[in-house]
């Protein structure tokens, strides 16, 4: 492998854990709750993964599913909580939010020590490759065929979204409840259910991220570090002005200023460590230019951050 | 299609109270807490199988000492250090409140502590050891120090705000982004420092222990800033416009206020608080630089100054309420590590008590009204 694919393929490989967190909170933000709980969903979302691994060991493709499917119940469970207090109780957004990542963040740090990790190793085998016979396509094989299901998974997944909301109906009320969700209301669309829904559903997504952190990108070890990918993830989010579709190339952006300083010869540690700032300067550029630009096509939700009451006024 | 379906009646509908009187809402706010340290203790029994009582026994000790396994020095330790970390926490509380109090959401406590601790250590390692030859070069290094702290953090804050009052650029998501520079920059000025070595002492620029203790310094400096902070918010000028703003920015605009002034005066003041402590921080207690020496109490603030209502008074209570668990469950971890506790379980308790006031706040707000049924045949 030369230096460009191997750039290449680690770019992509990490851009899939930002991929997952943040089209599960475009999916929160479309619905006007700007979820800062983000990352302890991701951590929470590993350790259900790990949790389902350790409840039937390592079985060919069964493992990898009940990876999957635990990692969306748990992070889908921690979105369900946070909906509870921002939606039906009308608690603050950002405060709440923080709760539940000190508190997805301690549950996770707390319990993973309790499951049993024997068999992660082996089942990290099924989440690495999809195509075993990629060698054959010479670069082509290496640079878009090399990886495991869940990376495909997470680009699926954030096209499914975006056509979700482009495209049809459920898509088109979801983004009024998020843009005006009193004029939704009067339109009859049920705004509670749509905003537990997406909350729901995106904090799924972000889980898969962290699972996938878990099992794909560290091979089934353990690193507490999914938390600071959870805040890129919220910054991809600004990044990719609320739409998936863009998200994909932001995260593999982000993956490739991420991986730059391990392929630029000759550049010194303190520089090293400049690039880490990189992704979060280009977000504030595009915040800032969004803001300045005022286009409706790329601004937040109207209604972002801010909690629905019908009887207000 | 919808005039087609049978209209269903709502079991219930919400409707805003109006306000409670203080007992009531003191009263509902204590249960709350109470609730979620009986849940918190039935979550640990069911993890460690001991009883409830000598694991509260040990978060009091974890908190304030024990006089059965410690001497007097360590028991004196332990409400120093209490004392210290409340202290450091309560002001970056009271740093962040105004801007919160006009709806500002600042979130970038975080990283204005950490620009003004990296601003000071610079000040302290690059210029100390040329200024303090003298005495009074020592004094010029430590209020060089302390405003390179002040202007670090204002600085951080102030950015984010200028987009805000000009283009409204939304200002949770900046002042976040924000938080990471500094952790990178920290990182950065670490390598230029120690390119090899992962450990940074900084020799310069330490602040004279009052009355022998290095915690006094940061305890006088949260007193006074309670105090101040209080008057500052009730009964100033400032405080008032603060307020107005976080009312309604139209009643403030047509009361002739510039909104656009008051949020940079306001962050820039927030800022600067949060500089300053991170100086303190790096002057007086940790004499050192790194990403977490803000223990995390950039986010936490938020969380103690909100849990206060914005009031200083009371975040004294709810910064040592914070406090108090977290050192309990750091004493947990080595109590009851045998049973599988580890120093995260402070960090559950912190999350479900929060969790229980916050939910409380609504049936503070709001109240519920069941509607009737009617008979059938109606």
């Amino acid at each position: 492998m030369d230096i460009f694919t191997a750039y290449f393929t680690g770019a992509v490989g990490y851009s899939a854990i930002l991929l997952f967190g943040s089209t599960g909170e475009i999916l929160t933000e479309k619905a006007g709750h700007l979820n800062l709980g983000i990352p302890g969903i991701m951590c929470f979302g590993a350790l259900g993964g790990c949790f389902g691994v350790s409840l039937i060991g390592n079985v060919p493709v069964v493992s990898m599913l009940m990876a999957i499917l635990f990692a969306f119940l748990f992070a889908g469970a921690l979105g369900l909580l946070y909906s509870l207090f921002t939606v039906s109780l009308r608690c603050n957004q950002n405060i709440t939010g923080l709760i539940i990542t000190t508190f997805g963040v301690g549950c996770t740090n707390f319990f993973i020590n309790k499951i049993s990790s024997v068999s992660f190793a082996k089942v990290a085998k099924q989440f690495t490759q999809l195509f075993p016979s990629y060698k054959d396509l010479g670069v082509f094989g290496e640079l878009f065929l090399s990886y495991g299901f869940m990376v495909y998974f997470a680009i699926i997944i954030a096209v499914f979204v975006a056509v979700f909301m482009k495209r049809t109906r459920a898509g088109l009320q979801l983004r009024a409840v998020g843009e005006n969700p009193a004029t939704a209301d009067a339109a009859g669309i049920n705004v509670g259910l749509y905003k537990y829904l997406a909350t729901f559903i995106g904090s799924g997504i972000a889980g898969l991220g962290g699972v996938y952190y878990v099992f794909t990108y560290l091979n089934g070890a353990w690193e507490y570090k999914i938390d600071a990918l959870g805040w890129l993830s919220i910054a991809l989010v600004i990044f990719s002005v609320w739409k998936p579709n863009l998200a994909i190339l932001g995260s593999f952006m982000f993956g490739l200023l991420y991986n730059a300083k391990a392929y630029i010869p000759g550049i010194s540690a303190p520089m090293k460590e400049a690039f880490g700032i990189a992704p979060y300067l280009v977000t504030i550029i595009v915040l800032i230019i969004t803001s300045i630009a005022g286009s409706k096509n790329v601004q937040p939700p109207a209604s972002l951050g801010l909690n629905y009451f019908r009887e207000d006024r | 299609m919808v005039e087609a379906k049978k209209i269903k009646e709502p079991l219930f509908h919400i409707t805003k109270r109006a306000p409670m009187p203080i007992w009531k809402t003191i009263l509902i706010r204590a249960s709350a807490v109470l609730i979620a340290i009986l849940l918190s203790s039935v979550i640990i029994i069911l993890i460690t199988g001991q009883n409830p009582f000598s694991i509260f026994a040990s978060m009091f000790h974890g908190a304030f000492g024990d006089a059965a396994t410690q001497n007097k020095a360590g028991v004196a330790d332990t409400r120093r250090r209490l004392l210290q970390e409340m202290a450091i926490l309560l002001s970056i509380a009271l740093a962040v409140t105004p801007a919160f109090k006009m709806k500002f959401w600042n979130i970038g406590a975080q990283g204005q502590v950490l620009m003004g601790a990296l601003l000071s250590a610079i000040v302290a390692r690059d210029l100390g050891v040329s200024l303090e030859t003298t005495d009074l070069g020592s004094a010029v290094n430590l209020i060089l120090m302390l405003l390179a702290g002040a202007f670090g953090g204002a600085l951080w804050a102030v950015i984010p705000a200028i987009f805000k009052a000009k283009w409204n650029t939304n200002e949770t998501l900046f002042t976040l982004m924000m938080n990471y520079i500094v952790i990178c920059l920290i990182g950065v000025v670490r390598k230029i420092w120690e390119p090899n070595n992962d450990s940074i002492i900084i020799a310069n620029g330490h602040f004279p222990d009052l009355f022998g203790q290095k915690y006094v310094g940061i305890l006088l400096f949260a007193i006074a800033l309670t105090a101040f902070m209080f008057f500052y918010l009730k009964k100033s000028k400032h405080g008032y416009e603060i307020s107005l703003v976080g009312e309604s920015v139209n009643s403030a605009k047509y009361a002739g206020i510039s909104v656009a002034k008051i949020t940079i005066r306001t962050l820039i003041f927030s800022g600067a608080i949060c500089g300053i402590v991170g100086a303190m921080l790096v002057g007086s207690i940790d004499h050192n630089i790194s990403t977490t020496l803000d223990r995390g109490y950039g986010f936490t603030a938020i969380l103690v100054s909100w849990l206060a209502k914005f009031n200083p008074l009371f975040m004294i209570l709810t910064s040592f309420l914070v406090v108090f668990f977290l050192k309990g469950g750091a004493q947990l971890a080595d109590d009851f590590g045998k049973y599988g506790v580890t120093n995260s379980f402070g960090d559950i308790i912190i999350g479900i008590i929060f969790f229980f006031i916050i939910g409380c706040e609504f049936f503070i707000a709001y109240s519920i009204k069941f509607h009737k049924k009617k008979k059938a045949g109606n």
